[in-house]
């Protein structure tokens, strides 16, 4: 070290400058990364927050102007948007349980050598990773079932995740010690005991990863429930957002109240903006609390096993 | 000089041989290993169960791109017509415009859209100071627990001609708005930057756990070379990510005809479909809204096929030029 730090002062000022340089345009990079991803995010919010007038007057650009809730009593009366919000809790709750069950059994059969057909089983998980069958036999199967417009379309083509199940494989396989299994097993403890005495309380911090994984994908995904469901009750609140924010199909009591086209056309914005705020809302706020895992996960999925 | 005995190849593989059953005894051996991993069957059920029936049946399903598929005789029942699904696809003076739109598209998010969290890890690991690197971290993940509905929508309002955020801006420094949605010729910019500040900060830490792993050694013997901050990224961070880049490059190249359904389809409208129709939506439009369902699947197959052959070439260059790929 004393020799290394010798040598920098020897080599002097030119080798400082070209450092100072570089950690100049560094913090310049990240901060301007870092505003470019805030800015948007503070301007949604904080036009959501304020008057009519000023958003359409361009007078808000970073704090909220007039502060007003109007947009979000509009909101919050609009029957679409609550019944899109219960049914996306429902499908979110259930698909994350079901795909952490299913991950966890998969998981934890894979991770043991004397599991007879575990190659099969791996093969064939992986080949799904590569290929797929994709939309129009997907669609045709789920039709033949009867699954469309029910709930087990939103939540059981979604729970077998090859990636997950890998996740969970190595996880188990590498932070759980094979003499604790071993040692249990002497002591007469069953396939079954071990998996629910032993790699199961063990795998907590996996399985927050993959829940939280599992619960974002499902919660913001929209796809699935475009295809598969018709019926407006059903639908999931992705797919209602889409109607209102992007097909403008507003039907919103308070923009139809208002007399001119130009504050209507106001009103509806701010309601865009709320709605957007109130929709990650859920994600967002959890988001400070949960970060750990979630770069856990990619830590652990990036690791070969 | 112990260790290298311990690896030397002879004596394990012997002792394997010896370990080995007479021929005679394998079938009970099996039945043995079969019995013992009974438990295991039983709490595999559910998750195979699920995994034929909605992975595997689909692509049984596949073979409607080779059939006349008729709903009332199924998957099996409907009758064989060879290629003639495919020859119509490829003969179709709208495929090739798809084609050309999907690899557009993609040549655009490989060509900007991957070096940028690469980039991004690296200023993040190279950050002088720990209180920024955290924050700095933290939120560029941030965008991506947003939905793309909501990013397409904040596209769409941030746009808007009259009153939106960005034809403000433009506005303030004195120019004339933009109709940035209306015109097809920003779709793929716009498509590619979204797609940039929404993935960047996700992307970037999977680079971010390859440069974590790289021993501090090498930096100290670089500094002591004489190498500036900007030569040890050069010569440090890059070769020693490289196999991570490798492999997600290859991965990338993989998926250049299955562009994402969900933005494109949410982004498109009627001015911008010349360029934004791509395979996925093409797909969609024409089998499940045109009920042509064994036209759209032999689409759809040629994609997934093409994608792969891609993903295969892509992964042979790769060992040609530093005798590495991902298989």
């Amino acid at each position: 070290m004393a020799a290394q730090a010798a040598r920098r002062k020897r080599r002097g000022i030119r080798q400082t400058w070209s450092d100072y340089v570089f950690d100049g345009s560094v913090t310049l990079i990240l901060a301007l990364s870092a505003l470019l991803v805030v800015y948007p995010l503070m301007y949604v919010i904080s036009s959501s927050f304020s008057s009519t007038s000023a958003v359409m007057g361009g007078r808000v650009w970073l704090l909220p102007v007039e502060p007003s809730l109007a947009a979000y009593e509009a909101v919050l009366q609009n029957k679409q948007i609550v019944t899109g919000y219960i049914n996306s809790f429902i499908y979110t709750a259930l698909g994350t349980l079901l795909t952490l069950i299913v991950t966890m059994l998969a998981g934890f059969c894979l991770s043991r050598k004397d599991f007879f057909g575990r190659g099969v089983f791996s093969a064939m998980l992986i080949f799904t990773m590569l290929f797929s069958g994709g939309l129009i036999p997907s669609y045709l199967l789920m039709s033949s079932l009867g699954l469309l417009n029910t709930v087990w379309v939103m939540i059981l083509p979604g729970a077998v995740s090859a990636w997950f199940i890998m996740l969970a494989r190595t996880y188990i396989k590498s932070s759980i010690p094979e003499e604790l299994f071993e040692s249990a097993g002497l002591d007469g403890c069953t396939v079954y005991g071990m998996l629910t005495h032993i790699a199961l309380p063990l795998s907590g911090s996996i399985m927050a990863v993959i829940g939280l994984y599992s619960a974002v994908g499902i919660w913001n995904s929209y796809f699935d429930a475009f295809i598969y469901l018709s019926d407006k009750k059903m639908y999931p609140l992705q797919v209602v957002l889409r109607n209102i924010l992007i097909l403008n199909q507003m039907d919103v009591s308070v923009v139809q109240d208002l007399r001119d086209l130009a504050t209507r056309q106001g009103m509806s914005n701010l309601i865009k903006y709320a709605i957007i705020v109130v929709s990650s809302a859920p994600l967002l706020v959890m988001y400070p609390f949960v970060q750990k895992y979630f770069v856990k996960g990619v830590m652990v999925g990036s690791l070969k096993g | 000089m112990v260790q290298r005995a311990g690896i030397d190849g002879s004596g394990v593989i012997g002792a394997r041989r010896a370990n080995k059953p007479p021929i005679g005894k394998n079938r009970r051996n099996l039945w043995r290993r079969v019995r013992v991993s009974l438990p295991y069957y039983t709490l595999i059920l559910l998750p195979a169960a699920l995994l034929l029936i909605f992975k595997y049946y689909p692509m049984y399903g596949l073979q409607i791109a080779f059939k006349d598929y008729r709903v009332t005789r199924g998957f099996a029942g409907s009758p064989w017509v060879g290629l003639k699904h495919f020859t119509q696809f490829l003969t179709a003076s709208s495929a090739w415009n798809v084609i050309r739109n999907t690899l557009m598209i993609s040549a655009y998010s490989l060509l900007l859209g991957f070096p940028a969290p690469i980039i991004l890890a690296i200023c993040l690991n190279e950050s002088p100071s720990r209180k920024l690197r955290k924050p700095v971290q933290m939120i560029t993940y941030m965008p991506y627990f947003i939905s793309t509905v909501v990013l397409v929508s904040m596209i769409i309002q941030f746009t808007d001609v009259s009153g939106g955020l960005v034809n403000q801006m433009i506005r303030g420094v004195s120019g004339a708005p933009i109709n940035f949605m209306g015109e097809k010729r920003y779709f793929r910019m716009i498509y590619t930057l979204t797609g940039i500040w929404q993935g960047a900060g996700y992307s970037a830490v999977i680079y971010l756990a390859a440069l974590s792993g790289v021993s501090p050694e090498l930096y100290d013997a670089a500094t002591v070379d004489g190498a500036g901050k900007f030569r040890r990224i050069l010569n440090v961070d890059l070769p020693s990510i490289t196999p991570t880049i490798r492999i997600l490059f290859i991965l990338n190249t993989g998926g250049v005809l299955t562009v994402a359904f969900e933005k494109i389809f949410l982004m498109q409208n009627s001015i911008n479909l010349s360029v934004s129709e791509v395979l996925s939506t093409y797909v969609y439009k024409i089998g499940l809204q045109g009920a042509n369902f064994s036209f759209s699947t032999a689409a759809d197959m040629f994609k997934s096929v093409i994608g792969f052959a891609i993903l295969a070439a892509a992964n042979a260059a790769c060992r040609m030029i530093s005798d590495d790929g991902l298989f």
